[in-house]
């Protein structure tokens, strides 16, 4: 801690910040436009400027940038001083020079840092009459608008949009106060990160073009913290809506988990919450496929009610990785922990069991998202973060320069010294080592990349434990892996924070196990490494704690007739198994009842569909890949039937008299079903911790979901009834639909969104950090439910897979996944079709070759029995004898990798 | 994404002819990376083209492993890399201070005149391009200009008529 | 009365070549330092003969070269960066020595480089110095095939290349940090001190930047020592400099004097007093970047020391000269057309302030102009002074603006009251905006 003085009154700070870090620490209002806390500085805007002082005697001072000056000890500064007053109003007077007069009409309107410092600097009157600078605009993709017209030239976007996220397709264009900040040409902005734009550009210049079609004001969304449904790490995000569509997402901080970005998978997949193909009322088959009626509420649950009172013993259970754990446990409890399937394939499901058992019994613990960042060393083996867990890769990119910072604190180069720091740091990236089927994302950072078949890198991986402790068993490796694992366990070996990256894209067990065995090798010999591993869906670790029998027992079941009815929460099957089994066990069964959001191929056998919330409509428990239970709320109450599944489950339960275990009659909220889950499994013990009970209050009140500004309350209903509508009560949180509550800070898990007096953009964050960049005031990181037994006993997995053999009859198809397309839910917002690749078939060039396949010419291979034809393209990426396909449109895992011959089909 | 490499994957390089290849090689082999020979390689295909058109951008960014983006955003920096076409022979009139109080005014305007094009523009034929410049460090020959690589000061109206006649 | 720098100097002759400039004395110091000195003994000798920047600051060069991490763990390569930029409006000296002796430049590098020892050279020069380069390119051949250049010079263990690197235009590319952004094929964009090139410079290495005269008097440091370089000069500062004369003047020039010779000396017997028909009104000392001297001041002695007791900077030492047949207002307005033109459009102050005041002269010259308008202008002076902006340039801008505006203040307020240029000779705003063919098709500003 360093002592400063502002405005002649002490303070206590730590001095590894800056000034302007510091003293937005310590409450106050110093505005600012280039430096963010994630990208550090570079003193561009000159916006920062305060009085720095000698000493008590020096009356004169001179003017500093805050975010350029170290918080050292003794530092004297004013932030008061008139001088330094007036250079800051200037500089807000500069930026509006050229900057248009078209708020009202701005997207960025009313959460516009640049309003909020133009208010706070004092800036009013204008005395720049000159004409101002015009610019043309571009079409950047379906992600983002672009107005150039509104930059200040603050350069932030440039910065993390390349030095951060490490795109390239974006940069600033000529000089002085003309510098255009775009692409070379029009076209879609690559980066799976461009969605931080929005949010790190603090004018309208990059705004949310999917927010556009139905635009809403941000203190007119009805907005609640949520946690990202689309892939394994339990980002969180704060979902908007207003007139019973979800708007937009935003970034919610974590300082463990997102820290301030989100992928644009996450912030953009949103849509099929709108999709016209949601499921919105129960609907009826009479006859499966023939007439198809819709019902209410009542009367299908009467309906089923005696169905399943008839014969509870002959139903099963099906759940899912994507839903809830209050929903998978109620049903769970409905049909009992003997019929309870997880949904997912013995080799799915068991893929996920080996992982959670790896971070159970130690001693490596699990890293989050932060442990990443602040890794000095990474072997990334056999996953494919940017397409699998995107956010994962961006704080992998981070990791990088965390070891050149050594040479950084030798220099005596303070580490917010952005522009410094990397220059100091020159091309010169830490260790990070990509062991992974394919995998180009990280190309330009990567002190080495290995592309191997999924048992070559499992055998990589018991190398490099081998290497590291040769009691850590390992096959004979080729030379060339040999040499390769000498070198990542010498990087490893010297690192202090070493993380290994694993999961279960390639969907081997050994490869899993191999990155354990490294893992627990280095902790063995004294290095805390940490395992990172990436599971498919957002639920995934939480279902597999809570256990469950595999879905071809469910098969087996009803097809030897031990039951006949299904119930299927959340789940589509055919993505799960192959198509025969699937058809198979849905004609078997004599009734399928499905909740779902969305028609999908499963529904379209249904017997019966029953409406379910989506996690915009739900509140609820994930579990990230991580261990960490976190809650996700509510964000609009709902027209009609729809429902959270637990809901459904629970009336069910209540209208065939079948109330289970704990009493399902008696759960009206859903810290009901917590306290039923946390009392049944031990795993979840702590389950009620993850946030506040509904119950829980603040002075009294709720926490608003309505800014204290919505408007339109009285009219926005006043089409279908006069009279203002009473709020919609929320049994479920301590959250409410209403403008009405509790205004100050919540604890974390409850922040609606960002505001404070004079902060009405994103930046107002910083009021909700006593630090600002660290943890949240009043934070609840939400709970790892899985810290690692920390024994110093390990016990290494022994069976090294044999070397990948090519066959000269067939191709190992390996899934290749896709940031857009791969993941079901995101797949399935219209926006997103626009970046969804075509389906495609990569082959090594040299493959191609001996196949005379040249790019873009038809492939046709067996899959799942059917065959099939797509476009190969080429693609040294992948390893020979090896083909990857791309999982979209209608392609899944559930049956890769698989071995086809491919067969080149000539052009018509 | 599939292809996220961030750079182009045109075969650009084709585009470009082997002296301009090798010129740019010969640069390259001065720098520890290859970025550092940009202006130098743009200024290559300058030399031989007249101006750098997307095309040509593209070429260069594929053969020193920049994007087209990186490749603009410092080819755009500067005031001697033409991203538009000029004409055959580019006069670049000195307006800085010595050569302003000098009379630099009268010569815009003459050359303007004779010309029938104001700054910034080319003349029908193609055959001249008018820039202005910053001081071209002869201010003790003031007012100068330089068409092409040729510098010429004490300039007078008569002597700019002169010069121009030399650049067919 | 000695020339060291500009001796070999003939006007409108070719350069001597290799053999000739050998004749002359030319790499007598290349082979004293190698063979008799050690780094730091010519770091010390440099550092003795108080030789300071001819870039424009006058930074001590010995104390500059004293920050370069010596010894066997120093970082290597090690970088020399001969900064040949010259743009500064009025300034014209380095042009003299890179074209007139090209050799010397080269001999300058080599011993500089084994003083600090630098690895690599680079000649950043401005791509309009045409001559300069061809000349430089060809002496940088001879040298190398001589050994003057390339590995284990003349048989020493040191090593040391040169390079020459043809810049594109952009005055800020003088700046020595935006210079190593610039060499770097990134956007010459200045960068933040600390650190200091001397310590995290090219490709993050240690660097030296240093302007060409400045390094062109190293050589005959080495060669006759500190007492005879000290003794060059009038004033404090050693040596000798070139000064220069731009303007309505008889004899506009340059020419070698000695450190410390008085502005009224230079004026009148070198450039032999104002053209016919022109009156003196004041000048810019060393460069557009300074602010105006008048008469009170014609009898200061020019050097770094001496020249700031009127306010102003000896900056590069070419003065510039306002007389009466000029319009002041115009006069500022060129000035700051440039600058604004040549922002690079990093840090707010500059890259709008800039244009701001620009604008706002040349609406006075139109005959637009406002009594408020003086008070922006004066604002400006004032807020974008040293450490206000990321680097000089903005500074250096406001230093004529303010001076302008403190003495010929009635001039000004006669635009705003006359709603007209008096002289009529005003910037007529034609060029008002620089029109460059440089945005690719799409991104295309308008004003
Ligand atoms: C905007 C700007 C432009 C500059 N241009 C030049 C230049 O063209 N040549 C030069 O030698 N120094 C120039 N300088 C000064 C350099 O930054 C630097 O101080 C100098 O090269 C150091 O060399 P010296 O110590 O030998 O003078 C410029 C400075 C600024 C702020
Ligand atoms: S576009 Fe936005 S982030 Fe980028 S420089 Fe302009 S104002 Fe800053
Ligand atoms: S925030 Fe400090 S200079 Fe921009």
């Amino acid at each position: 801690m360093a002592g400063i003085i502002v405005d002649d009154r002490p303070y206590q700070v730590d001095e590894r910040e800056n000034l302007l870090q510091a003293c937005l620490s310590l409450g106050f209002n110093l505005p600012y436009f280039c430096w963010h806390p994630a990208l550090g500085s570079v003193g561009a805007c000159r916006q920062c400027a305060v009085k720095q002082f000698r000493d008590e005697r020096d009356r004169e001072g001179r003017l500093v940038m805050a975010c350029m000056t170290s918080a050292a000890d003794g530092t004297r500064i004013s932030i008061e001083d008139p001088e330094a007053k007036t250079f800051r109003a200037s500089v807000i007077e500069w930026m509006m020079a050229n900057h248009p007069h078209d708020c009202p009409v701005c997207d960025e309107g009313g959460e516009c840092h640049l309003q909020d410092m133009t208010v706070m600097t004092g800036h009013t009157y204008r005395r720049y009459r000159f004409t101002k600078r015009t610019f043309r605009n571009q079409n950047l993709g379906p992600f983002i608008t672009h107005e150039m017209n509104r930059c200040i030239q603050c350069y932030r976007c440039v910065r993390l949009y390349r030095n951060y996220a490490g795109g390239r397709d974006f940069d600033a264009f000529g000089s002085r106060n003309h510098v255009y900040f775009g692409r070379h040409e029009d076209g879609t902005l690559e980066n799976e990160f461009s969605g931080n734009l929005i949010e790190v550009c603090p004018t309208g210049v990059f705004d949310d073009k999917t927010l556009m079609p139905h635009y809403t004001r941000k203190w007119d969304l009805q907005t609640a913290p949520s946690v990202c449904a689309h892939c394994s790490l339990g980002c969180n995000t704060i979902a908007g809506e207003r007139y019973g569509t979800l708007r937009r997402i935003l970034n919610r901080y974590h300082s463990e988990v997102n820290g301030y970005f989100l992928c644009d998978r996450g912030r953009f997949g949103y849509g099929f919450v709108n999709n016209e193909r949601r499921i919105r009322r129960p609907i009826f088959r009479s006859n499966r496929h023939d007439q198809t009626i819709p019902m209410d509420k009542d009367m299908i649950l009467r309906e089923l009610g005696s169905l399943l009172a008839d014969k509870p013993s002959r139903i099963i259970g099906i759940g899912s990785p994507r839903a809830s754990l209050e929903s998978n446990f109620a049903l769970r409890e409905l049909v009992g922990p003997e019929r309870f399937s997880l949904g997912l394939s013995a080799r799915d499901a068991g893929l996920n069991s080996l992982i959670l058992d790896i971070l159970r019994r130690g001693p490596a613990s699990s890293a989050s998202i932060h442990d990443v960042e602040q890794a000095d060393a990474v072997l990334v083996l056999g996953e494919d973060p940017v397409n699998t867990a995107p956010r994962l890769a961006l704080a992998v990119r981070q990791s990088v320069r965390q070891q050149p910072m050594q040479l950084v604190d030798k220099l005596d180069i303070p580490r917010w010294h952005d522009a410094a720091v990397r220059e100091a740091t020159h091309a010169q990236p830490g260790p990070l080592f990509i062991a992974a089927p394919h995998s180009s994302w990280f190309a330009d950072i990567a002190t080495e990349t290995y592309h191997g078949a999924p048992d070559d890198l499992a055998a990589l991986g018991f190398a490099v434990a081998h290497e590291l402790d040769h009691a850590s068993p390992t096959a004979t490796p080729s030379p060339t892996i040999r040499s390769l694992a000498e070198r990542i366990a010498a990087a490893l070996r010297q690192a202090a924070r070493p993380v290994i990256l694993s999961g279960t894209a390639c969907k081997s067990e050994a490869v899993i196990q191999s990155a354990a065995n490294v893992a627990w090798a280095l902790c063995k010999i004294g290095t805390p490494a940490k395992l990172c591993y990436c599971l498919p869906e957002s639920n995934s670790l939480g279902l597999a704690i809570l256990g469950g029998k595999n879905l071809e027992d469910a098969f087996s079941v009803v097809k030897n007739g031990a039951a006949d009815t299904v119930l299927i929460l959340e789940n589509d099957l055919y993505r799960r198994a192959d198509t025969l089994s699937v058809d198979t066990f849905l004609k078997t069964a004599s009734k399928v009842i499905i909740l779902d959001h969305l028609e999908h191929d499963t529904t379209a056998k249904a017997d019966v569909l029953l409406p379910a919330g989506t996690f915009a409509e739900s509140d609820g428990t994930l579990v990230n890949s991580e261990g960490r239970a976190q809650r996700f709320y509510q964000v609009f109450p709902v027209e009609g039937d729809i429902q959270e599944s637990w809901r459904w489950i629970r009336d069910l339960a209540v209208a065939s008299e079948h109330p289970g275990q704990s009493n399902m009659a008696a759960w009206n909220r859903l810290d009901d079903v917590v306290a039923a889950l946390a009392n049944a499994i031990p795993a979840f013990q702590r389950l009620a911790e993850v946030a506040p009970p509904e119950t829980f209050r603040i002075v009294g009140q709720k926490v608003p979901r309505q800014t204290h500004r919505f408007t339109g309350r009285t009219a926005m209903h006043a089409p279908l009834i006069m009279h203002e509508p009473k709020p919609v009560e929320d049994a479920d949180s301590p959250l409410a639909f209403s403008m009405e509550g509790y205004l100050g800070q919540p604890p974390s898990p409850l922040i609606t969104h960002y505001w404070s007096p004079r902060w009405n953009s994103v930046q107002a964050l910083n009021k909700f950090q006593s630090d600002v960049g660290g943890p949240l005031r009043h934070e609840m990181p939400g709970v790892r439910l899985i810290e690692s037994s920390d024994k110093r006993t390990v016990t290494y997995f022994s069976e090294a897979p044999q070397l990948f053999q090519i066959r000269d009859d067939g191709w190992l198809i390996l899934p290749w996944y896709q940031i857009f397309g791969s993941e079901e839910l995101s797949a399935r917002a219209s926006v997103m079709a626009e970046r969804i690749p075509e389906p495609a078939l990569m082959l090594h060039p040299e493959d191609a070759a001996t196949l005379r396949f040249k790019a873009d010419e038809q492939a046709e291979f067996m899959l799942d029995n059917k065959s099939h034809r797509v476009p190969v393209k080429l693609n040294a990426a992948v390893p020979r004898g090896t083909a990857a396909l791309t999982i979209v449109s209608g392609f899944t895992d559930a049956v890769l990798p698989t071995w086809s011959p491919l067969i080149r089909v000539p052009e018509p | 994404m599939i292809e996220n490499s961030g750079l182009s994957t045109y075969n650009y390089l084709m585009m470009l002819s082997d002296i301009e290849k090798a010129e740019i090689e010969e640069e390259l082999s001065h720098y520890p990376d290859k970025q550092a020979a940009c202006v130098e390689a743009l200024k290559v295909v300058q030399r031989h083209r007249g101006w750098v058109s997307d095309e040509s951008l593209k070429s260069v960014a594929a053969l020193l492993g920049m994007t087209c983006d990186e490749l603009d955003g410092v080819a755009t920096f500067y005031n001697l890399i033409f991203r538009k076409p000029v004409g055959r022979h580019v006069i670049l009139l000195c307006d800085s201070i010595s050569c302003w109080t000098c009379g630099c005014d009268a010569m815009r305007k003459s050359l303007q005149a004779r010309l029938g094009i104001s700054m910034g523009e080319t003349t029908l034929d193609g055959r001249f391009t008018l820039l202005p410049i910053v001081c071209l460090g002869a201010c003790d020959r003031a007012p100068t200009m330089m068409v092409d690589d040729d510098l010429h000061g004490n300039l007078t109206t008569e002597k700019v008529d002169r010069v121009l006649e030399q650049y067919p | 009365m000695e020339r060291p720098l500009t001796r070999n100097i003939k006007p409108n002759a070719d350069p001597l070549w290799l053999t000739e400039y050998e004749k002359a004395g030319g790499y007598e110091s290349v082979r004293k330092a190698l063979r008799t000195m050690a780094p730091p003994d010519i770091q010390k000798l440099v550092t003795d003969s108080t030789l300071r920047g001819r870039g424009g600051a006058g930074f001590p060069t010995g104390k500059k070269w004293s920050f370069v991490p010596m010894g066997p763990d120093a970082p290597r390569p090690k970088y020399l960066v001969v900064n040949a930029d010259e743009m500064e409006p009025g300034t014209f000296k380095d042009r003299l020595l890179l074209e007139g002796d090209p050799h010397q430049m080269i001999e300058s590098m080599i011993v500089s480089a084994y003083a600090i020892q630098a690895d690599v050279g680079y000649i950043f020069l401005r791509m309009e110095y045409g001559i300069a380069a061809a000349r430089l390119r060809k002496a940088i051949g001879e040298a190398r095939a001589k050994g003057y250049l390339g590995r284990n010079l003349l048989g020493s263990d040191f090593s040391f290349d040169i390079y020459l690197h043809t810049s594109a235009g952009r005055y800020i590319c003088g700046e020595e940090t935006a210079l190593l952004n610039a060499l770097e094929g990134k956007r010459a964009i200045p960068r933040a001190k600390p650190p200091f090139p001397q310590v995290v410079g090219l490709w993050g290495k240690p660097t030296i930047v240093q302007n060409v005269e400045t390094l062109c008097n190293v050589p005959h440091i080495i060669t006759h020592g500190v007492e005879w370089y000290r003794h060059l000069s009038r004033g404090k500062d050693g040596g000798t400099k070139i000064y220069g004369v731009s303007g309505n003047v008889k004899r506009p020039g340059a020419w070698e004097l000695p450190m410390g010779t008085s502005i009224r000396e230079i004026l009148e017997e070198h450039a032999d007093g104002m053209r016919d028909g022109f009156a003196f009104r004041g000048l810019l000392p060393g460069g557009a970047s300074t602010a105006m001297l008048v008469e009170e001041h014609l009898d200061l002695p020019m050097d770094f020391e001496s020249i700031p007791q009127g306010g102003s900077r000896m900056g590069t030492g070419t003065m510039i000269l306002l007389d009466d047949q000029t319009c002041p207002v115009g006069f500022t307005q060129n000035l700051e057309h440039f600058f604004a033109q040549e922002s690079c459009g990093w840090c707010t102050p500059c890259w709008e302030g800039l244009s701001w005041t620009e604008r706002i002269l040349q609406s006075l010259e139109d005959g637009q102009g406002r009594m408020e308008d003086i008070d922006v202008l004066a604002m400006h002076t004032k807020l974008l002074g040293p450490g206000r902006t990321f680097c000089a340039l903005a500074p250096g801008a406001m230093d004529p603006l303010q001076s302008l505006l403190k003495y010929c203040r009635a001039d000004f307020e006669r635009h705003i009251h006359e709603r007209r240029c008096p002289w009529g000779n005003g910037r007529d705003g034609a060029d008002g905006a620089r029109i460059w063919p440089v945005s690719s098709s799409m991104i295309v500003p308008t004003r």
